[in-house]
């Protein structure tokens, strides 16, 4: 009667989501082909509505608004990538470092890591952005410093009950070093949940970095990237198409990860499923 | 006395991953009123299920088919809210713990009228009047007081004489006691059945004890049915089965209780263990473990037999027939 | 936050707790004495981020012809008090929030406190207005996803809530906006008013409040229908999380044999479920209401920049792009004050929900 029992793999959602994140995927990396023109030729003229010539309309330079919305997956994808990794490595060394050591090292770690969570993310991120300089760069360096905390406390909490487990305490016994022990016997525990994590936050992180461009303070104009896309249509209000296919593409991109980690995280153990959710 | 429950050929279907499987197998007994019917058997022999089809509480995917039939109408054919006006009202259930069936965060005033008030359509003080006439009658002190209180603040046997005042306080025919004494110190346990076999006399109220545990079975059931792998091993008067059981699982299990006189060399356990779910044996489900089984055991399932005055044996072979058991 | 354990305690209805009240007020007082720590440390850490970092308050505020003039810097500096050492900077900052002053800021030449007082309820309003949305309905649809688990009114559910989760906020607000209010003209647009009003009179610096008090209807009728559109694209997101979370704890709740007692008793479902499951079910919801609540804020920023929104997100995004030091810090000490009293709230809630961390 559970879904858990099922594989992952055999549910449509995650299939659905799966298939739009190879399109994706795909689709960064094929741009150069699959776009009818560069995202930065200004071929035509401007404010165009779709057509059949340009689908999706020209915008405000004469740029076709398609092959930008191709082309801006050439810019999230890889950054939410890149991010997230960035996030989940410190994050999980900082609580793995935690939960391993406790006492003071994990309560003025984790207190540092309340702190974080205490603040909502995009104000300090555009905080971080804001005083770094409004560059792509220093967005994904404003979003790193938002996300790691969720990997920190998830991680904290898995090595502190696997470190309490018999098997863990039978390769200290057996003269296994402290760091050893962590890196050896806990990694498996440890990477399922951090991976559902990192699928999970994909979207988030797209999310936080389109948002942070949408301010200005990410990607800078001509940059073809979906959230400065956005913001500069706004200037064009009634001229839908400037900012409805950039935010689109951001929605589809995100929803895809969540259909995947959403799945992944139900096949998990209740038990960490929860940490997750918290 | 007269017939309240008959149930004849109840079986259930119970979802697993593997497909529905049998939790039960074409059971039938009855209950007559006033009586204290036990229903025995070792865990994963159906009989927390069989309570459970008879309030329709059974999981979504889980299916009944056979008939028990309550006061002339059959409550397993009934559609949910007529089911719905049966439970609570004339048939009431008491589960095992009373630490989990008691909500944590309603106060007693509230789990002992709710249902009286939507049953009976009484107002709040009236119903609040019968709550402190129930509490009193399973003898919890200052009644009054208790009503204002949360389960959390009661010993785990006075929350379970709470939760028989809840069972009792739409006056039901019929109470369904799951494993009611099984969470309990042994001390406590015998208050609670003095309790049950006082209410059962005083209201003229029919008690199913469903109970693994032959002991609490000999202290208060009438009427015995021993279950195996979701059928009936073996059904008849208290005296009559337990002393003169006719089953070799029957026997079986009472020669596994401690005996007052022997030491322990009289505990003989059943080797093996009962069958799970979906993987009960063709022919009669017991004969992997019985000791007397034959080569017809193997492939035919046995039907309950009259055997005496009212006692039915589901063992053709019948091995223990003619020495009557009470060899020891 | 885990719920308390009921306490297996042997005493009757007779023995209990004499004093429940001094219980509150020490735990109380316990969280208000984090609370502080945490308002230190959140400034502690604004203030560090802002000095690390190689942006120059003097030359973001003072234009490019100014930076060439040594004397201009000098006093700017010297007007704010950035030639002081970077502690000394800290602690007269912490003296002055301790008599109520925030400083002056550097963009709107006001005192930040006098700025916040006008821009924070703007957000709060909202904010207010979004949480209230997004419980009923997230956990309206969360019971129902939870109840009907694993059929078609739990999937449809499950894709709707993730969407919800996956909306970037500042393009929903646009579609929202497009369709709803330029489109149709169903809804009004952007502002908290209509242009013609003037706001009501200063009390608690929320116009519908404000208004209603004053008893200028009409003005509290344009503030509500302003509010609409802003907060129904901030719930969003909160929806749902809210519906997901809502959903795995009432399911977890379902799973109780108390739940299946209150059925035996022959309840209605309505009444088991509203009575018998919610209410312990809200225990764990209230805890990710006040991180969503939390999350209303961060959407607020993007929300108000679109609605043309006069709240705190805007304040903040204009002083954190003009590295208005004071500024940053009064936004930083009003989401540690926001924190807090969510907090503050979700305990005294805790309370309420449950009789036993009453009485414990």
């Amino acid at each position: 009667m559970t879904t858990g029992s099922r594989s992952p793999w055999r549910q449509p959602l995650a299939l659905i989501g799966a298939a739009f994140v190879v399109l994706w995927v795909l689709v960064a990396v094929l741009a150069p082909v699959l776009a009818p023109y560069g995202p930065l030729d200004q071929i035509a003229d401007k404010l165009l509505e779709p057509s059949a010539q340009h689908l999706f309309g020209t915008d405000q330079l004469g740029r076709d608004v398609l092959s930008r919305v191709i082309y801006g997956a050439q810019v999230s994808l890889p950054l939410a990538f890149l991010l997230v990794a960035l996030s989940a490595v410190i994050g999980s060394v900082v609580g793995a470092v935690a939960g391993f050591f406790g006492g003071w090292v994990d309560g003025t770690l984790m207190r540092l890591a309340d702190l974080v969570f205490a603040f909502p993310g995009i104000i300090l991120a555009m905080a971080v952005a804001a005083a770094l300089g409004p560059e792509l760069r220093n967005a994904v360096l404003a979003v790193v410093v938002v996300s790691w905390p969720s990997y920190a406390r998830l991680v904290r909490g898995l090595v502190m009950s696997a470190r309490n487990s018999e098997y863990v305490a039978a390769g200290r016994l057996l003269g296994s070093s402290s760091i050893r022990t962590m890196v050896v016997d806990l990694r498996p525990n440890v990477a399922g949940p951090v991976l559902v994590m990192t699928a999970l936050d994909v979207g988030n992180a797209v999310l936080l970095l389109s948002g942070l461009s949408f301010l200005g303070l990410g990607a800078q104009p001509p940059m073809a990237e979906w959230g400065s896309m956005v913001v500069s249509g706004m200037d064009y209000f009634d001229l839908w198409w400037l900012w409805l296919y950039p935010g689109l593409s951001i929605l589809t991109v995100v929803l895809a990860f969540n259909f995947v980690g959403d799945t992944l995280r139900d096949a998990l153990d209740p038990r960490t499923a929860r940490a997750l959710r918290g | 006395m007269g017939t309240l429950l008959e149930v004849e050929d109840l079986t259930v279907w119970l979802a697993t991953r593997n497909g529905p499987r049998k939790a039960v197998d074409g059971l039938s007994f009855r209950v007559d009123s006033g009586e204290v019917f036990g229903i025995a058997g070792e865990s994963g022999s159906g009989k927390t299920m069989t309570a459970m089809a008879l309030l329709g509480l059974l999981p979504h995917a889980a299916r009944t088919t056979g008939r028990a039939v309550f006061e002339g109408r059959d409550l397993l054919s009934m559609r949910p809210r007529e089911l719905r006006d049966v439970r609570g009202r004339s048939i009431a259930m008491v589960s095992q713990d009373p630490s989990t069936s008691l909500h944590p965060m309603l106060s007693i005033e509230t789990q002992v009228t709710e249902h009286m008030r939507h049953h009976l359509g009484i107002g709040k003080s009236e119903a609040r009047g019968r709550a402190v006439e129930l509490l009193s009658t399973v003898r919890i002190p200052d009644p009054e007081r208790a009503l204002r209180a949360h389960p959390a603040q009661f010993s785990g046997g006075m929350r379970q004489r709470i939760a028989i005042a809840v069972a009792l306080a739409c006056e039901p025919r019929l109470l369904l006691a799951d494993e009611p004494t099984t969470a309990l110190d042994v001390t406590v346990q015998a208050g609670i059945l003095r309790l049950l076999h006082r209410l059962r006399l005083e209201r003229d109220l029919a008690v199913v004890v469903i109970t693994h545990d032959l002991g609490v079975m000999s202290a208060v059931a009438d009427r015995i049915c021993v279950m195996y792998g979701g059928r009936t091993a073996e059904v008849g008067p208290r005296e009559t089965v337990l002393t003169h059981p006719r089953h070799p699982y029957t026997r079986g299990l009472l020669d596994a209780l401690p005996h007052p006189e022997g030491g322990a060399a009289t505990l003989r356990p059943i080797p093996g263990s009962p069958p799970s779910l979906g993987a009960v044996p063709e022919g009669c489900p017991f004969h992997p473990r019985c000791a007397f089984a034959v080569d017809s055991c193997r492939e035919e399932r046995p039907e309950p037999a009259l055997v005496g005055s009212d006692h039915r044996v589901a063992c053709p072979p019948d091995p223990l027939g003619d020495t009557l058991g009470d060899t020891a | 936050m885990s719920s308390a354990k009921p306490k297996s305690g042997t005493s009757g209805a007779g023995r209990r707790s004499a004093r429940p009240g001094g219980v509150l007020l020490r735990f109380l007082a316990r969280r208000l004495a984090a609370a502080l720590l945490l308002c230190v440390g959140i400034t502690l850490v604004a203030f560090t981020l802002t000095q690390l970092v190689p942006g120059d308050p003097a030359a973001a505020n003072l234009g490019q012809q100014a930076i060439g003039d040594p004397a201009a810097v000098a006093a700017f500096r010297a007007k704010y008090g950035l030639d002081q050492p970077l502690p000394v900077q800290y602690l007269t900052y912490i003296g002055n929030v301790a008599q109520g002053n925030l400083g002056m800021s550097q963009q709107s030449h006001r005192p930040v406190a006098e700025d916040l007082a006008e821009f924070v309820p703007a957000t709060i309003e909202l904010a207010l207005f979004a949480i209230v949305v997004s419980l009923v309905v997230g956990v309206a649809l969360g019971v129902v996803a939870a109840v009907n688990r694993d059929r078609w009114p739990d999937q449809v559910l499950r894709v709707v809530s993730l969407g919800g989760v996956s909306m970037p906020t500042f393009w929903v607000a646009l579609v929202a906006f497009y369709l709803l209010s330029f489109k149709f003209d169903l809804l009004p647009g952007t502002g908290r008013l209509d242009p013609v009003m003037s706001p009501p009179p200063y009390t608690t610096g929320f116009y519908s409040v404000d208004a209603a008090l004053a008893g200028q209807w009409d003005v509290m009728w344009s503030a509500l229908g302003h509010l609409v559109l802003p907060s129904m694209v901030l719930a969003v997101y909160t929806v749902g999380m809210l519906m997901r979370f809502s959903r795995a704890s009432v399911l977890e709740i379902l799973g109780n044999d108390y739940v299946r007692a209150a059925r035996a008793k022959g309840l209605p479902e309505r009444v088991v479920i509203v009575r018998h499951v919610l209410r312990p079910a809200m225990v764990a919801i209230i805890t990710v209401a006040g991180v969503a609540f939390g999350s209303l804020l961060s959407g607020a920023v993007l929300v108000e920049k679109i609605f043309s929104w006069p709240g705190v997100g805007q304040y903040a995004y204009r002083s954190a792009v003009n590295l208005d030091l004071p500024g940053i810090m009064g936004v930083s000490i009003v989401v540690a004050a926001v924190y807090i009293i969510i907090n503050l709230v979700v305990d005294l809630l805790y309370g309420v929900i449950d009789p036993r961390i009453r009485l414990s």
